[in-house]
């Protein structure tokens, strides 16, 4: 702490201090310890709030593993934000490699720059823009009518439709780390490793993907942080017909804070969804082998 | 056809189809903006028309955009709560850039964890544990005060990012210099170091705003009873959808467009704007 | 207006940690001398300089610029300016703002800031390039800009830290000049640290060398290389043989020395007695090529190779335990054909020798 005030004097110094001191408790860390505290507590009326009833307990946590269908779409949510996060993934690694490795001059930087439009538009909107395909009277309905592939409009609604539209809305938020990483990396490496007469695939996975691990790391992690906590997507694609049956989790949380009123179970249901996302981005960091200085710059 | 030409061709199909992907949903969205058509869709073609934007129905009641009231407060409110998170994410994330390059100690990477945590984490976590904090602590109910503390959770930390990759650049024996010629700590502050740092503050100023316009997750659960532009939009998807909603995003769009190109701008020009390379090496 | 202070070190140590990076320096550098620190990288010389600027704060002893105690006074209340290494110009300011910094750090109104600055640009050769950016200029015109800068403040004593390192040959020798000359006409208190012994022999009224945080030897340019108080200041200001061995015998102010080679004869200024543990130095231009039985000191050997210099030669002769000694002979076409392998053997005076006691042997 000496070394702030040596550098900023003792005005800057301690506003500077002082700042951070009230951003990380107010801001970032107290805000995490009251929703797990409230977590704990049981759902009372306000004049049983603090009275002998209202002891800690995980009693909300197991409510969520004792009732089957929050349990189903808490583990539906889970594993669907995983799928979604390795078909952007799957899809995005040649884009990357092409534009970082292949394109040249103003080609590439085009390329780039009709990437970063389409990340700037906000994600309802993007989501907004797949309703409309899909929608009962959508662009699909219409050519599949056309050509005479069905009578009648089909119901697209569902968990594939919330699915397309989640890789949709956060695909560029795999494209930019992996391009950034694979950027980075000498194209001197991947001519000597033609030049000493290795494939195609042993190039990727020897030289590429092993340069490329930080910007994977934070490409998946971002995408599944992303997709596991929408409200946007799932909110907008259940409107359309036979969407219903696609409810995601944080609609269940939404559902419990606003609908019901239920802030105790909310909170543990959020901290169950956290704590999920920390598990995903511990074991992405150890898969592969980044800090998280690595993963947050 | 040799097997290069062949490879070739793929990668081309392959980049056309991705791109396709990217672009044509909004190509639909904003040409449907633009259909005389009851339901906002391209197809079937009747027409083209403004009335998405200004303009009446065969009843005679207003259906453009802009002659909705209530869109307006949304826009007023998303605009002030993107002031908000400026003014606030601004001097924590100055704060916070100059804190974590300054200090030794070993904590360093634990304190830097914790500050970006954020950005890893759920809006929708965000939003929640900010309303819960708030509103049990300070008895600050949702609204757009809370909007602006809980979306400057995370830009803050995003601010943070962008300072210190700037800061990492930054030539501290500008700092022992400016010191021993005299300077007090504020002079050098004002004419050496935020001088260097100004393209970044403004960078980070559009980013603060465009992340704040935009966000949704987050502002659901702090908003209370007010309206901002995306709370709005998702809205009118769900309960009565008509083409005023592509009207909307194709002004979104256009402003998005911009500002990402000033965004752009300002970045490039911040990472050209870097020092006179150092005379020596070290 | 300019004038220089005295820079005094009593016994000042600076340790980072375990690691001691300036151990007990004693030292007093005259008002308006220009002084020199020498050393290899890592000496310690960094150091002095940033605690006489008051960067660091020493962790023993006492550091007094014109007399006063300097403890406790920051870098931007001491009588000192330092021209960085890198020169920490301020890259978004114009030239005479930069030169008017410290001006305006002490409150000095505009007009009057642009007036000095105006002057001090004339000093050093650059009127009229004041409304530039310093990235407009080029790097020797940046040097001066920034020795313009320290000079605005009237500092008693400038402290200059490697500052023509990144520069190229010529650049450099043209700047070794231009920095004696300016500071002849200010007066000001030189301190210079470098790593190139060249610089500090051309420029320097004295020269400390130091080595892993010690000063090993104060003194004139001439003195040290003339008579170099140890072996390290021997091979590191210019070049020395160095032949170790025990001292056999005393004649007046000189010894003779018992080595590997045979005894050798030379200068004896630290008064060494017989029995103790010395070095012989011996510059190689001072060594000859001897022919026949000639008496005196001689070493004999092999021709291991002849490096061509232009106006001499460097003869590299093995000695018969495998160490090398080096003579530097005058290229006048008198030297005859020597192919390695041919045994040869050179000598030196005994005066031109010089007996040094061995370190950590009293």
């Amino acid at each position: 702490m000496a070394e702030l005030f040596r550098r900023l004097g003792a005005v800057a110094g301690a506003l500077v201090l002082g700042t951070v001191i009230l951003w990380v408790l107010f801001l970032v860390v107290l805000p995490q310890l009251f929703m797990v505290d409230m977590s704990l507590r049981p759902h009372l009326p306000v004049p049983e709030q603090g009275g002998p009833a209202d002891v800690r307990s995980l009693a909300n946590y197991a409510t969520l593993f004792a009732n089957d269908a929050h349990r189903g779409i808490f583990l539906r949510t889970i594993f669907s934000a995983a799928l979604v996060t390795v078909l952007a993934l799957v899809v995005c690694y040649p884009v990357a490699y092409y534009l970082a490795q292949v394109a040249r001059g103003p080609t590439a930087a085009l390329l780039v720059l009709g990437l970063v439009v389409p990340f700037w538009v906000n994600e309802i909107l993007r989501t907004f823009s797949w309703f409309l395909i899909l929608s009962r009277n959508g662009l699909l309905n219409q050519v599949l009518m056309g050509l005479g592939l069905t009578e009648a409009p089909l119901n697209m609604g569902g968990v594939g439709a919330v699915m397309v539209g989640m890789v949709y809305a956060y695909i560029l938020f795999m494209v930019f780390p992996l391009y950034n990483a694979i950027e980075s990396l000498d194209r001197n490496q991947i001519e000597a490793a033609r030049d000493l007469g290795a494939s195609w695939p042993r190039i990727h996975a020897r030289v590429v993907v092993p340069h490329a691990k930080p910007g994977i790391a934070v490409g998946c992690i971002m995408t599944f942080m992303l997709a596991a906590g929408t409200v946007a997507v799932p909110q907008l694609l259940e409107a359309l017909p036979g969407g219903t049956n696609a409810r995601w989790f944080t609609q269940v949380i939404y559902s419990l804070f606003f609908d019901g009123g239920d802030w105790n179970s909310g909170a543990a249901y959020a901290f169950a969804l956290l704590v999920s996302c920390v598990i995903f981005i511990f074991v992405m960091m150890r898969v592969f082998r980044v800090g998280i200085a690595d993963v947050a710059k | 056809m040799s097997a290069k030409r062949l490879v070739d061709l793929f990668v081309y199909v392959y980049l056309a189809l991705f791109f396709a992907y990217l672009f044509l949903p909004l190509v639909f969205m904003v040409a449907a903006a633009f259909n005389d058509s009851r339901f906002p869709t391209m197809l079937p073609w009747q027409g083209f028309t403004l009335d998405w934007f200004w303009g009446f129905d065969s009843r005679g009641r207003a259906i453009g955009l802009f002659q909705d009231g209530r869109m307006g407060m949304a826009i007023w409110n998303s605009v002030l709560i993107g002031l908000g998170v400026i003014l606030v994410s601004i001097p924590v994330g100055l704060a916070g850039a100059l804190f974590l390059q300054t200090i030794r100690t070993r904590a360093k990477s634990f304190l830097y964890g914790v500050m970006v945590s954020p950005i890893l984490t759920p809006g929708v976590i965000l939003g929640i544990s900010t309303l819960v904090f708030w509103r049990y602590v300070f008895d600050v109910g949702g609204g757009l005060m809370l909007a602006v503390i809980a979306q400057s959770t995370f830009i803050a930390a995003y601010c943070m990012l962008l300072f210190l990759a700037r800061l990492e650049r930054f030539d501290r024996t500008q700092e022992e210099a400016a010191l021993d010629l005299g300077a007090s700590h504020g002079l050098m502050l004002r004419r050496v170091m935020l001088p260097f740092l100004r393209p970044a503050l403004l960078s980070g100023a559009v980013l603060a705003f465009l992340q704040s316009f935009e966000n949704y997750n987050t502002t659901l659960f702090v908003i209370g009873i007010e309206d901002t532009l995306t709370l709005n939009i998702a809205t009118r998807v769900r309960l009565g959808l008509t083409p005023a909603v592509n009207a909307i995003g194709v002004i979104m769009i256009a402003l998005t467009i911009l500002g990402a190109v000033v965004y752009e701008i300002l970045r490039r020009r911040e990472a050209r704007a870097t020092p006179v390379e150092p005379v020596a090496a070290g | 207006m300019l004038a220089g202070q005295s820079v005094t070190l009593e016994r000042v140590s600076m340790a980072f940690g375990d690691f001691v990076a300036v151990r007990n320096a004693d030292l007093h550098i005259e008002a308006g001398e220009f002084f020199s620190f020498l050393g290899p990288s890592g000496c310690g010389k960094t150091t002095i300089l940033r605690l006489i600027s008051g960067f660091n704060e020493p962790t023993g002893g006492v550091i007094r610029i014109g007399g006063a105690d300097m403890a406790g006074i920051g870098p931007n209340r001491r009588p000192t300016a330092l021209i960085f290494q890198n020169l920490a110009l301020f890259p978004l300011m114009k030239v005479w703002e930069n030169v008017a910094f410290g001006l305006e750090a002490r409150g000095v109104a505009r007009a009057e800031r642009r007036r000095r600055a105006g002057e001090l640009l004339e000093l050093v050769a650059l009127e009229g390039q004041g409304e530039k950016l310093v990235s407009a200029l080029s790097g020797g015109q940046r040097q001066r800009v920034a020795i313009a800068r320290a000079l605005a403040v009237e500092p008693a004593v400038l402290l200059l830290d490697e500052p023509l390192s990144a520069l190229d040959l010529k650049l450099r020798q043209k700047m070794r000049a231009e920095l004696r000359t300016i500071q002849q006409k200010t007066g000001v208190t030189f301190v210079y640290i470098t790593h190139d012994q060249g610089e500090a022999l051309t420029m320097s009224d004295r020269i400390a060398v130091m080595s892993h945080g010690r000063i090993e030897q104060v003194g004139t340019a001439d003195a040290i290389y003339r008579a170099p108080a140890s072996a390290f200041v021997a091979t590191f200001v210019g070049e020395s043989n160095v032949l170790a061995g025990r001292v056999i015998g005393t004649s007046g102010d000189e010894a003779i020395l018992e080595t590997a080679h045979g005894s050798l004869a030379g200068r004896n200024p630290h008064g060494l007695d017989a029995g103790a543990r010395a070095q012989l130095v011996v510059r190689p231009e001072r060594c000859r090529l001897l022919d026949g039985d000639a008496p005196g000191n001689r070493l004999a050997g092999t021709v291991e190779r002849l490096d061509f210099e232009g106006a001499f030669v460097s003869l590299v002769v093995r000695l018969d335990d495998g160490a090398e000694v080096t003579a530097q002979l005058a290229n006048d076409g008198s030297l005859p054909r020597l192919k390695p392998g041919t045994p040869v053997a050179i000598g030196f005076a005994a005066e031109a020798a010089l007996l040094l006691p061995v370190a950590g042997d009293g």
